[in-house]
């Protein structure tokens, strides 16, 4: 619905990434040098000049599906590697993570918040980079001046628009299982305590008015909830206290991280017919990500740097058997668009984009499928 | 007061929109009907004693364009001769029958009159004057259509251009109106409140002006306004001046529906908050104060609630729907 909700859902999921591979770095005992080069070029990658230009285009969302494909280009854009059962772990942490926070936010407006959160996290990841600090800042400032006139009721539609996007995703997650936030029924605990949002009144009060609009009358009523006045706002600005926790690392202490995979079988309706139905929007969706995916700038691994596979599971076993027993109506059904020389892939990859070439009034345009790969290739 | 009864299960789980879920009971029938929007489809039951039936309706596609819509409210709307259900979308409005079996109209929004970043959707849905039907849109537009008593020819009798912000909610008058309190209001994403006089030509009476909060729901009975608010708040103004007669810190988070039970005065409110409230509206008969008490509240645990709606006119029962779940829940008096 609204067409401002890109950035923010991609921004945040991003640095949802960001803080869950961070950790699998650690876990796995990753070389330091290996893994700052890792982060680096993943957030050089994400905060490009020219991709970030595509991403705050007013647009409409694409498909969880469309949105996977880029994400997966992201975390190979380095010399780490991940195999599918471990994308699509991390997938579902990141996702089921920025749900969990959308949903909390106080105010509409507090995702904002949220989102500055995750990028003054991710200024933190390379504060030894002033070049990549930069494009970060310069994504800041365009953050600031896209949504800093947005009205309530706007961030309200696009916070609507967030919550579409994720309805009937019950992921359970360990670390919110873990700490309470999550019920074992995969819905999130809504807490009715704590501080109101900015803005708001702690319910309780009835005032009546006169004609002459003097107050006349003062009631209270009392209900189970416990809310108290917040103590002070966020900050909005480039640096300052964002007083808000939501977006913040919780990785920060090194806890593993499972997920477990449990379809609710009220919910495989909606699920399975997203992914049975063939997907009409296949053709607009492969030129959004042929556009996003442009302005990645994928570097090759360099002769002397040796690539490595980071593995989300806590073993080898658990990945293969992760892979082997997800459910079908949680498979994500990737296109996987990895560009490469090998004649091999060039003709299975063409082979996916005839499949998704739907019926086209315009003339047959059989480039159009050659334009892509060669856009791919030249990554 | 109210205690918790069986649920209703639905196809599909209710989205985080304003307003929904709407209920039809068609007066002297054992029958009810409820509907709640999913996203790109809205889905409706029919209850009826016996057992329940389920319906799916999706968001029409607007003309070559090959892209999904997402609906973002559905409404019986009942005149005198006819009942009709409204979607709206963001390609447009349809309007069924009320049973939803057969689509009787469509009306397609005007993309080119919206500025390129602004998002485009009808929102805001109301019977009035016993002839027409009234829809908002996000560009502040409110079209009234003019409903034949039977069959598919209906127009758009006029536009009204009081509005600069998208309208989320509309509601005519469910009880007695006095003088010159108008029979319609109009409420929209800054806060605005218009309330008009309905008919041959519709005439705007007085504007409520915003004071810096969305109003998401409103409801209008003899001559009071009822309006919920993104802070939390109630707020109860009279019609026929605009004034200001009472206010109510309710709900810690968005309002998202308020319902209005004619016979007795009892406003429902349910918000982001997890809680639904039962008040009591009433006059003053000496001091002509408009008064506001609360009598229940309902908290619907790990919930968003998104749609409340008294079930009957004494608003003895209610129903709730809320993001994410796949059932509405329904109360009763004990």
């Amino acid at each position: 619905m609204s067409a401002r909700t890109l950035p923010l859902l991609f921004l945040n999921l991003g640095g949802e990434m960001l803080y869950i591979l961070d950790q699998r770095l650690r876990a796995q005992s990753i070389p330091g040098e290996k893994a700052r080069k890792v982060m680096n070029d993943i957030i050089t990658t994400m905060f490009n000049k020219k991709f970030m230009e595509e991403l705050f285009k007013p647009q409409e969302l694409y498909s969880k599906k469309a949105l996977r494909t880029v994400y997966d280009r992201l975390a190979h854009a380095s010399i780490m590697r991940l195999n599918q059962a471990s994308m699509d772990k991390l997938y579902d942490l990141m996702t089921m993570a920025f749900k969990y926070q959308v949903l909390l936010c106080p105010r509409p407006k507090d995702i904002l918040l949220v989102t500055f959160n995750h990028l003054d996290a991710i200024k933190d990841f390379i504060r030894d980079s002033p070049g990549i600090l930069n494009q970060v800042d310069e994504t800041f400032r365009q953050l600031i001046e896209t949504y800093s006139c947005l009205s309530a009721g706007e961030f309200q539609l696009i916070r609507q628009t967030l919550l579409i996007f994720f309805q009937d995703m019950h992921i359970r997650v360990s670390i919110f299982l873990k700490d309470k936030v999550q019920n074992s029924n995969g819905r999130f605990v809504l807490p009715i305590s704590g501080p109101v949002p900015w803005g708001t009144e702690v319910p309780g009060l009835i005032r009546i008015f006169n004609h002459n609009g003097d107050e006349v009358k003062r009631t209270e009523f009392t209900t189970d909830g416990n809310y108290v006045t917040p103590q002070r706002e966020g900050s909005f600005d480039l640096y300052g206290d964002r007083v808000l926790k939501l977006g913040t690392n919780m990785y920060s202490v090194s806890r593993p991280v499972e997920t477990h995979m449990s379809g609710s079988s009220k919910n495989l309706a909606s699920h399975a017919k997203e992914n049975i139905v063939p997907n009409p929007l296949a053709k607009e969706e492969l030129n959004f990500l042929a556009r996003l995916l442009g302005g990645l700038e994928i570097k090759e691994p360099g002769g002397s740097e040796t690539g490595f596979r980071l593995n989300l599971f806590t073993t080898d076993e658990e990945e293969e058997h992760a892979a082997l027993t997800r459910p079908e109506e949680l498979s994500y059904k990737v296109i996987n668009i990895e560009a490469t020389q090998e004649p091999g892939r060039r003709a299975e990859l063409s082979r996916i984009l005839g499949e998704l070439e739907v019926a086209d009034p315009r003339p047959a345009s059989s480039g159009k499928g050659e334009d892509l790969l060669a856009l791919m290739d030249g990554l | 007061m109210y205690r918790k009864e069986k649920s209703i299960q639905l196809k599909s789980s209710s989205a985080a929109l304003y307003n929904n879920l709407s209920v039809l009971r068609p007066p002297g029938r054992q029958l009810a009907c409820f509907s709640a929007v999913h996203g790109p489809s809205l889905s409706v039951v029919s209850a009826d004693g016996l057992g329940f039936s389920h319906r799916q309706l999706q968001a029409k596609e607007g003309g070559m364009a090959v892209s999904t819509s997402v609906l973002t409210q559905a409404a019986w709307c009942v005149l005198p001769s006819r009942v009709l259900l409204v979607l709206t979308s963001q390609k447009g409005i349809q309007m069924y029958e009320s049973d939803g079996s057969i689509m009787v109209y469509w009306h397609a929004l005007d993309v080119a009159e919206h500025p390129p970043a602004q998002a485009v959707f009808a929102r805001g849905i109301a019977a009035a004057g016993g002839r027409f039907i009234c829809v908002g849109t996000s560009s502040g537009l409110v079209l009234v259509f003019d409903i034949p008593p039977k069959g598919t020819n209906i127009t758009v009798s006029e536009v009204l251009e009081q509005h600069h912000d998208a309208i989320t909610d509309i509601a005519a008058e469910l009880g007695q109106a006095p003088d010159g309190a108008g029979d319609l209001v109009t409420a929209d994403d800054a806060g605005t409140l218009c309330i008009w006089s309905t008919g041959e030509e519709f005439t705007l009476l007085s504007k409520i002006p915003a004071f810096g909060c969305c109003c998401a729901s409103v409801k209008l009975w003899n001559g009071i306004v009822a309006a919920g608010y993104g802070n939390g708040q109630i707020r109860l103004y009279e019609a026929a001046t605009g004034l200001l007669r009472a206010e109510v810190n309710a709900h810690a988070r968005w309002i998202y529906a308020l319902d209005l039970a004619p016979q007795t005065g009892k406003l429902l409110s349910g918000a982001e908050d997890s809680f639904v409230h039962v008040w009591k509206l009433s006059r003053n008969p000496d001091t002509d104060n408009v008064e506001i008490e609360h009598c229940h509240a309902e908290c619907v645990t790990d919930t968003q609630v998104c749609g409340a709606r008294f079930c009957d006119p004494e608003g003895n029962s209610f129903a709730v729907t809320g993001y994410d779940l796949s059932e509405i829940y329904c109360y009763g008096q004990v």
